[in-house]
């Protein structure tokens, strides 16, 4: 009769202890799933990823001699213009909505808008980047309409992560900044984009990060994928990092579809490793300094 | 009903010493005709549709110090608010009635809001200190005002210090981070940042709500010091400290003004029954 436990707590006690182990497993699988990726991609680039590779422009024909160099430098030519036009752009939307714009419902549809495209994919951004930066405007595909399309991309992630990091100032340094008699824009200025860089910052690293892996939308507005040059001009035709790979992938030689294109990866994932970690070192650095 | 005995203490000041500076203020109507310095009329204030003041007039003179007491939610930080506009940062707030402040409507529209308010500085209840050092945090009213010499703000930023009873304990680390400082260390520094604008007006809500008996001591003699130099308006859940450091005490009850008068008259032979209940601890 008293044989059942009376309170069921160590039933409850196994649930959870379970319910833990496999959560533990969940994020170790995930861990496990990336550390077999990366060392597959190490494997096949093994041999083919040296100073040579990075140094070297594409070859039509041989894989020894195929490298990065347009690719790695079209990327950062494209990740450089996307920060300059994102970040002021982004940044100005984000201090408008969050001290400016009075709570109406035209600011309730701009919010809901930028969310919505927040998830829009980003080869609909392609398509729209062909249609008004490279016909409409006729800047033809080059590093300048390349950038603007990884803008649009990005700039509701700007956007949001930037609300966030003002939304995260606390009001009392608002009320302070404004009861001494300062505007809006000096309280801006001087109180709230210095509380929030850490957080815009690492909001614009990681949709820079995204930016630099895209390449729907360069496909889209019909970037090349095999260029023998670095553009000299932001009108240049050029070739990123992922459509290089994707150009790669494509091609019917092993040499190139494995290792060639491995060797890419490596280069991509070093790069966007190294964002991350200025992302982590900002957040500390500067997120030491203030404790509210 | 309470007798001037049964006041109680100030903690660092003599007790006579401290009845007696109210005491030259009586009669009640030779206190009021001191020089005015602001003056409500009728003010009602609408948080969107919900009322929060009714019809509440009082008169702050000159070197005083008026007291805002009443329970909880019952208005005094919304009418401290309204004396230097801080309500207009919140949406969807209504005002109605008279403000003067020297003669002048601050509600009138041709008012300069940053203006009046770095001649109507404001002491929140919790010390909200920038991020910054000591020196930044003193420095920026006069720098958003536009003072650039460093002579200049390094002058300013002593002054206040001192005012505030703070520069012996942070002549030395001046470019500390404030927020290093202890909490009443802290609202002191809220204090002499909110007198480097050099107002006229000091509002104070609840400042020393959060500290220590010994922190609030030193902010309550300090209150005592600035009126001298300044017109100061406090809010305060605390009937001793109203007894302690106001001339003037104004009973606030949902919303209405239910009566104002000289400190002693009001704790003393308050005319409202509401008062009395009050000030006597039954209810609020
Ligand atoms: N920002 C606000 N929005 C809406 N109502 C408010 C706001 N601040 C205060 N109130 C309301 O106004 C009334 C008076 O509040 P308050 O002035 O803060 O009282 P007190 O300072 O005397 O405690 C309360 O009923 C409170 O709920
Ligand atoms: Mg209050």
């Amino acid at each position: 009769m008293s044989s059942l436990p009376r309170n069921g707590r160590p039933y409850a006690k196994l649930a959870s202890q379970l319910f833990a182990y496999a959560c533990a497993a969940c994020a170790f699988s995930s861990v496990a799933i990336l550390v077999l990726l990366l060392s597959q991609m190490l494997r096949f680039a093994w041999g083919w990823l040296d100073w040579q590779f990075i140094t070297s422009f594409d070859s039509q024909l041989s894989p020894d001699k195929a490298g990065v160099r347009a690719a790695l430098v079209g990327s950062i030519y494209l990740i450089a213009l996307t920060t300059l036009f994102s970040v002021p752009i982004g940044v100005g939307s984000a201090i408008y909505l969050e001290e400016y714009a009075q709570r109406s419902r035209w600011r309730g549809i701009v919010q809901t808008n930028i969310a919505n495209l927040a998830g829009v994919p980003s080869i609909v951004y392609g398509i729209l980047g062909l249609g008004l930066f490279v016909r409409g405007m006729q800047m033809g595909a080059g590093v300048l309409a390349g950038a603007l399309t990884l803008t649009l991309v990005v700039l509701p992630i700007v956007i949001l992560a930037s609300q966030e990091a003002l939304r995260a100032v606390p009001s009392t340094i608002r009320q302070a900044s404004y009861a001494l008699g300062a505007t809006r824009w000096q309280t801006v200025w001087h109180q709230l984009l210095p509380a929030a860089l850490p957080g815009i910052m690492t909001g614009v690293i990681l949709a820079l990060s995204r930016a630099l892996g895209e390449a729907a939308p360069l496909v889209a507005i019909g970037a090349a994928g095999f260029v023998m040059f670095t553009p000299r001009g932001i009108n240049d035709s050029f070739t990123a990092l992922p459509l290089q790979i994707y150009n790669w992938t494509e091609n019917a030689n092993d040499d190139f579809r494995i290792h060639v294109a491995a060797a890419g990866i490596i280069v991509l994932m070093v790069m966007l490793i190294c964002l991350n970690a200025t992302a982590v070192f900002l957040r500390y650095r500067f997120g030491k300094r203030i404790h509210w | 009903m309470m007798t001037e005995a049964s006041l109680p203490a100030r903690p660092t000041r003599p007790m006579t010493q401290r009845l007696s500076t109210v005491a030259d203020m009586r009669p009640t109507d030779d206190f009021l005709e001191r020089p005015q310095k602001v003056v409500a009329t009728n003010v009602n204030f609408f948080y969107g549709s919900h009322q929060a003041l009714y019809d509440v007039s009082l008169r702050m003179p000159q070197n005083c110090v008026t007291a805002l007491i009443g329970p909880s939610g019952c208005g005094k930080s919304t009418f401290l608010r309204c004396l230097n506009r801080m309500n207009d940062m919140i949406e969807g707030t209504r005002v109605e009635g008279t403000i003067l402040l020297d003669d002048v409507d601050i509600y009138r529209p041709k008012t300069d809001v940053v203006e009046l308010r770095k001649r109507v500085g404001m002491v929140f209840q919790k010390s909200n200190p920038f991020p910054k050092s000591i020196y930044e945090n003193v420095a920026y009213g006069p720098r958003v005002a536009g003072v650039k010499q460093r002579e200049v703000l390094d002058g300013i930023v002593e002054q206040s210090l001192r005012r505030s009873a703070l520069w012996e304990e942070v002549s030395d680390r001046l470019n500390e981070s404030a927020l290093r400082l202890s909490g009443g260390q802290q609202q002191r520094l809220c204090i002499a940042r909110a007198l480097a604008t050099d107002p006229d007006v000091l509002l104070m809500d609840e400042p020393a709500s959060a500290l220590d008996p010994k922190s609030t001591a030193r902010i309550e003699d300090l209150i005592f010091e600035l009126k001298d130099t300044y017109t100061i308006v406090i809010v305060t859940h605390n009937m001793q400290q109203a007894a302690r450091v106001s001339d003037q005490t104004a009973f606030f009850y949902e919303g209405h003004l239910v009566e104002a008068g000289a400190t002693t008259d009001v704790f003393t032979k308050p005319r409202q029954k509401q008062t009395e209940e009050y000030i006597t601890g039954r209810f609020g």
